[in-house]
């Protein structure tokens, strides 16, 4: 009960931020000086052809109506047709954002999977070798822009050891199943297609440690400083006492407390690997929803970029309100705190 | 200045060697920035120059970093590049800080309606991914250095808004503002000369800190194609340019992008020693 009026709290809350998302971008689009139709349609389009695109675009309206007709657009799952591909915004979105999410998702996987261990590592033996590693991994991660990552680790695990694919995201020779989710891998992994899991995986892991490189260190100092903190609290020189193996204690009486901050990170780190994902596909030819957007704002693409805008970061605020709730879930003292406040 | 270094504060931060070496490579990347056109032995190859017979070689005596497609020395384009950058970091921190300390200020000391008006404002600039705020910014304006700036601005502010809206909310109570409050002090005065004064330990932090920050996501921008434009030498674009002609000419990319790294990591280092020895917490 208590837990569904904090979950319906989070929802309302997330709707009035999304709102003002839609009103921001959409000022933004329309506010700016020059006129938008002209600007896609280049010099040398004529007066006539210009107002025919107005007329599309519903630019001669006052902006409240405009606002209103964009607004009824997104509510029919509706964002204009894309001046660059003359397709459906939304068609286009949707064929190339399972790319990115894909690459996101495993960038996020990569975070938590390196990260955690590497913190709980580093703070059992502070000051150790492999508290010395992660602070240099966290140091390099955050200071290293994603695509310099990028750069750096295709030159060495692509040209130099010539172990990993160069670019894209499967090998033209592999026959694609037909797509489920769209997500190569769990495609595959459903259809138990190995060797295009195998094939996919190569192409992902490169990509996804450029984008993940930021969050690798951050994931493992947070997760670190709180494991050195749980690390000595008294329970678990209780269950120390009882002669639990450390392994049982590390991963059941240090992680889980531990573990809550770091998920937080992690909401706040996916949208800045939203946001890199544009690099980083950039640099492997990753063919994602950041090259889409670089070819609509390239080309004054105005519901392009509105409609990309607005996906991005409804997934940035959805990702963070399933963390929200995650930790929420795993502290009883944030969702009850919630209620009694 | 010798008061500075007499301090206990220097000698703290003295103290922590990665501080120091922070503080070496911010001053020595200003050093060669300030002082480009005397530094490096080829002053024009930082704008459109084209010396083909030289082009594409590797790093050698007479070019340390190489040469790009057109025969360019890659050194002097990284250092002139450089100029660019921090340029650009100071414009954005100049127009971001002062809106944004300004309305962290006004919603954590009056509360109420305009607190509300101006967190939520902020809380959406913040569910943008910032890379894809600036990003949207620079689409519907044309790409050069000067929207750059005002798109990774429109960007950053709300950071500082928030940052200053929390310390103010814990200031307010103080003993020293019920006083300013007794005499009749402006809300003006109040606001900043008893608030913001005590928050400047965390602001000049988070400034050092960002000011790298602010490098990189600009250089990111023009990775992109959508900041600087050429023949201005800029970090991002030329790690861009070098990424097509990757393995063979390999410095072409390498070498921008740890000049990226490495001013990054300068600002960072001395922003956490700044951290350590201010004792704020951001």
């Amino acid at each position: 009960m208590r837990f569904s009026l904090f979950l319906l709290n989070r929802v309302v809350s997330m709707a009035l931020v999304l709102f003002g998302v839609s009103v921001l971008i959409f000022a933004i689009a329309r506010v700016i000086p020059g006129d938008p139709a002209r600007i896609a349609l280049g010099p040398l389009a004529s007066a006539e052809q210009v107002e025919r695109l107005r007329e599309r675009l519903h630019l001669n309206e006052p902006l409240p109506v405009q606002y209103y007709e964009f607004l009824k657009g997104v509510f029919r799952g509706d964002l204009g047709i894309s001046l660059y591909t003359n397709r459906a915004v939304v068609t286009d979105l949707l064929s190339f954002l399972p790319a990115t999410l894909e690459l996101v998702l495993v960038a996020g996987f990569l975070m938590v999977a390196v990260g955690v261990p590497l913190g709980v590592m580093a703070g059992r033996n502070r000051d150790g070798p492999v508290d010395n590693i992660s602070r240099i991994v966290s140091l390099m991660g955050v200071v290293t822009p994603s695509f310099v990552w990028a750069i750096f680790l295709m030159l060495l695990f692509s040209f130099a050891l010539g172990v990993l694919p160069v670019a894209g995201r499967i090998s033209e020779s592999v026959q694609l199943p037909e797509p489920i989710t769209g997500l190569i891998l769990l495609d595959a992994l459903i259809r138990g297609h190995w060797s295009v899991f195998g094939d996919a995986l190569a192409h992902v892991v490169l990509p996804a440690l450029a984008l993940a490189a930021a969050g690798i260190g951050q994931a493992a100092r947070l997760t670190r400083a709180n494991v050195a903190e749980a690390f000595n609290r008294q329970y678990v020189e209780l269950a120390r006492a009882f002669n639990y193996g450390e392994l049982k204690l590390a991963a059941v009486y240090v992680l889980r407390p531990a573990l809550i901050p770091t998920l937080t990170i992690l909401g706040l780190d996916f949208a800045a690997m939203l946001g890199n994902a544009f690099l980083v596909e950039a640099v492997f030819g990753w063919p994602g929803v950041a090259r889409y957007g670089v070819q609509a704002i390239l080309h004054k693409d105005l519901n392009g970029i509105v409609g990309t805008v607005l996906v991005i970061s409804m997934l940035f605020l959805v990702v963070n309100m399933v963390v929200d709730l995650t930790v929420a879930f795993l502290n009883p003292r944030i969702r009850l705190g919630a209620q009694a406040s | 200045m010798i008061a500075l270094f007499e301090s206990e504060g220097w000698r703290r931060f003295a103290a922590n060697p990665l501080s120091l070496a922070g503080m070496s490579i911010v001053v020595a990347v200003l050093f060669v920035a300030v002082f480009a056109p005397f530094i490096t032995p080829y002053p024009k190859h930082a704008a459109a120059f084209v010396d083909i017979l030289n082009a594409s070689q590797a790093p050698s005596a007479q070019h340390l970093f190489g040469t790009d497609v057109v025969g360019r020395d890659l050194l002097t384009r990284v250092i002139f590049g450089y100029r660019v950058s921090l340029l650009l970091s100071v414009v954005v921190l100049v127009i971001a800080v002062p809106i944004g300390v300004t309305l962290g200020l006004v919603a954590g000391y009056f509360g109420g309606l305009i607190e509300n008006v101006i967190m939520r404002v902020t809380d959406v600039f913040l569910a943008i991914p910032p890379l894809v705020l600036a990003m949207a910014i620079i689409g519907f304006l044309e790409p050069t250095l000067m929207n750059a700036m005002i798109a990774v601005s429109a960007m950053w502010w709300p950071w500082y808004t928030r940052l200053i809206y929390n310390m103010t909310r814990s200031i307010r109570t103080e003993d020293y503002v019920a006083a300013a409050q007794v005499v009749g002090s402006s809300k003006a005065h109040i606001l900043f000369r008893e608030i913001l004064p005590n928050c400047g330990p965390s602001l000049l932090t988070k400034m050092t800190l960002d000011f790298g920050f602010v490098i990189l996501i600009a250089s990111s921008l023009s990775f992109l194609g959508l900041g600087v434009q050429p023949p201005t030498p800029d970090l991002g674009s030329m790690v861009a340019d070098g990424g097509d002609y990757l393995p063979d000419y390999w410095w072409l990319a390498v070498f921008p992008g740890v000049a990226i790294l490495l001013v990054v990591l300068g600002f960072n280092l001395l922003g956490d020693g700044l951290r350590d020895v201010l004792d704020v917490e951001l």
